[in-house]
Order: C-alpha cells, then sequence, then structure tokens
C-alpha cells in the first residue's frame, strides 16, 4: 500500500559526503546499537541499519516480553538524544519509528494511569513522599550493607540516565510559559555545570564510574541493565519528549528533587564506609547541595505556577511525581531482590 | 537566595557561594554550614 510518507529520509536533500549515511558522525562520542532482548528488538535493529523494514518483519509487539519492550523504547529514545553509530541520523523522524514509540508509551503511560487511579494515599507532594518512604531504597542499602561489588553494579545501573542526566528535561523548556521557564532553566543550568565542565552533573557521573573502575562511556551497560532500570530512564524521557506530558515532567522532577539530598547524603556515607575514591563520592556529595536547592525551585516556581490554581493541571504534576517514585521503587525493589 | 556571592557567620567565617541559587540553612542542624542539606526533614515538627 502506498503510504504519503514512505522513505525514512528528507527525501530530496543533498547532505556532504562526509555525512552521508552517518549516525553520530563522530561529533559527540555516541553508542553502537545494543543487542536486542527478544524478537521486536531484533526486528527493530534491523528496521534502524536499513536491513529490512519493521513491516516486513511482521512481529507482534503485543507478543514482546517487558524486557524486550523496555530495550526497545530506551533505543527508540536514544534517536533523540546522541543517536547511534550504526544507525543514519534521519531514522530520529521515521513514521516506522515514531508509529512504534507511539505504541511503546501508550502502553507504558497506561500501566503508570492505572496504578496513580489506584493510589490511596496522600494526593500532596510532601504527603505522597513521605508516604513512598515506606517502600525499601537502594540509598539505605549502601549505606549500611552493600558489598563493593554491589555498588559497583548499582553504579552501573544508574549510568543509564545519569549519564544523559538533565537532558530529557532540555526538550520540557520551550513548552514553558515565563516564570516556570526561567525556574527550568536555572536548574538546569546548575545541573549542567552553571558554565563549568568539569561541574556538569553527567560528567560528574562519567569520573565516578570511572574511579569506580567502571566503564564510563556513554550507554556501556545499557544492553545488561535491569528491565526496570530501563523503564525509570524511559518515564522520564517520555514525559519530557511530549509535549503532553508537560506537567507530568515538571512533577517528575520535583518528586526526583525532593528524595535527592538525604539519599545523596545516604551514599556518600555508604561509599565512605566502603573506601571508595572521593572520585566516586563526588557526584552524590555535589547532589545533597544542589537538590536541596533544586527542590525548593522546582515546587515553588516551577511547578506551582504551571498549576496556577487549576485542579487538573495539580492532579497531572502530581501524576509526574507519583510516576517518578513509583517507579524508581519498583527498580530499587527489583534490584535489592537480587541481594537480600 | 539568588545572587549570592558569599556568606559571612556571625563569628566571621566566610563561604563563598559556588552555584546560582543558594540555600541557607535555618534550622541549624545542617551538616554544611552554613548551606542547606535537606536535614531539616529529618527533625520532625
Amino acid at each position: 500500500m502506498q503510504t504519503w510518507y514512505p522513505s525514512s529520509r528528507c527525501p530530496n536533500v543533498a547532505r556532504p559526503t562526509s555525512m552521508r549515511d552517518r549516525g553520530a558522525d563522530g561529533y559527540v562520542p555516541a553508542m553502537k546499537l545494543p543487542d536486542a532482548r527478544g524478537p521486536l528488538g531484533a526486528a527493530v535493529l534491523d528496521h534502524l541499519r536499513g536491513h529490512r523494514s519493521l513491516a516486513e518483519a511482521g512481529v507482534r509487539l503485543q507478543e514482546a516480553g517487558a524486557g524486550d519492550r523496555a530495550l526497545t523504547l530506551w533505543t527508540l529514545h536514544e534517536l533523540y538524544f546522541r543517536g547511534f553509530d550504526d544507525v543514519d541520523a534521519d531514522m530520529e523522524w521515521d513514521p516506522t519509528v515514531v508509529g512504534l514509540r507511539n505504541e511503546l508509551e501508550s502502553d507504558l503511560e497506561s500501566d503508570l494511569r492505572r496504578a496513580f487511579e489506584a493510589w490511596d494515599g496522600p494526593m500532596d507532594l510532601p504527603g505522597m513522599i513521605a508516604a513512598f518512604e515506606d517502600r525499601p531504597g537502594l540509598s539505605t542499602f549502601i549505606r549500611t550493607s552493600a558489598t563493593a561489588a554491589q555498588v559497583r553494579e548499582i553504579l552501573a545501573e544508574k549510568s543509564v540516565f545519569h549519564l544523559k542526566e538533565a537532558d530529557p528535561h532540555a526538550f520540557v523548556q520551550p513548552r514553558l510559559d515565563v516564570a516556570p521557564k526561567a525556574a527550568l532553566a536555572t536548574i538546569q543550568f546548575d545541573e549542567l555545570g552553571a558554565g563549568r565542565p568539569d561541574r556538569l552533573h553527567a560528567k560528574l557521573f562519567a569520573d565516578t564510574l570511572d574511579a569506580a573502575g567502571l566503564d564510563p562511556t556513554y550507554g556501556a551497560y545499557v544492553a545488561r541493565v535491569a528491565t526496570s532500570t530501563l523503564t525509570v530512564s524511559n518515564v522520564l524521557t517520555m514525559f519530557c519528549l511530549r509535549r503532553r506530558l508537560r506537567f507530568a515532567a515538571a512533577g517528575h522532577l520535583a518528586a526526583f528533587e525532593a528524595t535527592s539530598s538525604l539519599p545523596c547524603a545516604a551514599i556518600v556515607r555508604g561509599l565512605r564506609r566502603l573506601g571508595f575514591d572521593e572520585r566516586v563520592v563526588t557526584y552524590y556529595d555535589e547532589h545533597v547541595e544542589a537538590d536541596a536547592v533544586h527542590e525548593a525551585l522546582a515546587w515553588e516556581e516551577l511547578c506551582v505556577p504551571m498549576i496556577d490554581g487549576d485542579a487538573d493541571r495539580e492532579r497531572e504534576v502530581l501524576f509526574g511525581a507519583f510516576a517518578c517514585m513509583e517507579v524508581e521503587a519498583r527498580n530499587a525493589a527489583d534490584l535489592l531482590e537480587r541481594w537480600t | 537566595m539568588r545572587d549570592v556571592d558569599f556568606v559571612v557567620s556571625p563569628d566571621g567565617e566566610t563561604s563563598e557561594a559556588t552555584r546560582p541559587v543558594v540555600a541557607l540553612c535555618t534550622c541549624g542542624a545542617t551538616g554544611r554550614p552554613p548551606w542547606c542539606d535537606a536535614t531539616h526533614k529529618l527533625l520532625g515538627d
């Protein structure tokens, strides 16, 4: 059947030879496509590499497993960030890619909306945060009983989103009105090092990985991390890439910042207990103070003016906050199950 | 607080502000004076 948009390329654009058929073009270090976790991912890799279209592969989305779907969505999302060495850059706007992304994100959002509908706890941010404190977290485990090997495993898992920290929120920026836009820019400026490249938080985390004897390369651990870890990243990226979900993105950020300072302080104590190099500690030490500031900015100067007294908007902001803490709690429980 | 270059404590100790917005401790329980480190959340009401 003829479609209106048969090509993944901008069809009539002549590109410089040096940039033709190149994915990430070497400007920023990008990654190779991660190996698939199932038939959906395998078919998507074929599609992205231009070997065989997804339509020809005939995979059934509903039969794909959770890990297969999560890694596939993570991979599709990455096309909007750095891309892949082995994927044509125009795949970012390939209609099949966008269509599959819509399907996978619909399922992910629906799952979170169902969980939020079933939530019978407090419907204010501090109350919600307090309610989630009953769920086991990784920071207490790191502070009190984790081994160095377990901490390294946690750092490798967290690298999936810490190495692109603050990048998703850049997509939210143009979708805000004046006051919240200024508030988000203030947080982002701090996250991105406040003009000092060596203080960029993603760079601090790369230094943490390096000092802990792990691979600081962007995307190095994506192929092997837990499905629940990929979901943490996918939810944030979905909220930030879709304008409709910008209130959820703001609520997610407020919850994230408000649940960061004390856990980071606990992680600092755990890392020192285990004798890790101070370069490993720096990233978490920075976040104790930084996120105490960001917490106030994210709620009072970003979320409150976005809500502007509207009950529906407030509920959407709280949905984002809930989703943030729910997927983090699921991820923590999943990882803790390996060791306790 | 915005546009803070440094903070001077009552006994004359100076702390340089290294970020564009800073949060000062107002509960007295911080482990990193003069900055807030969210310890107030552990104090209860």
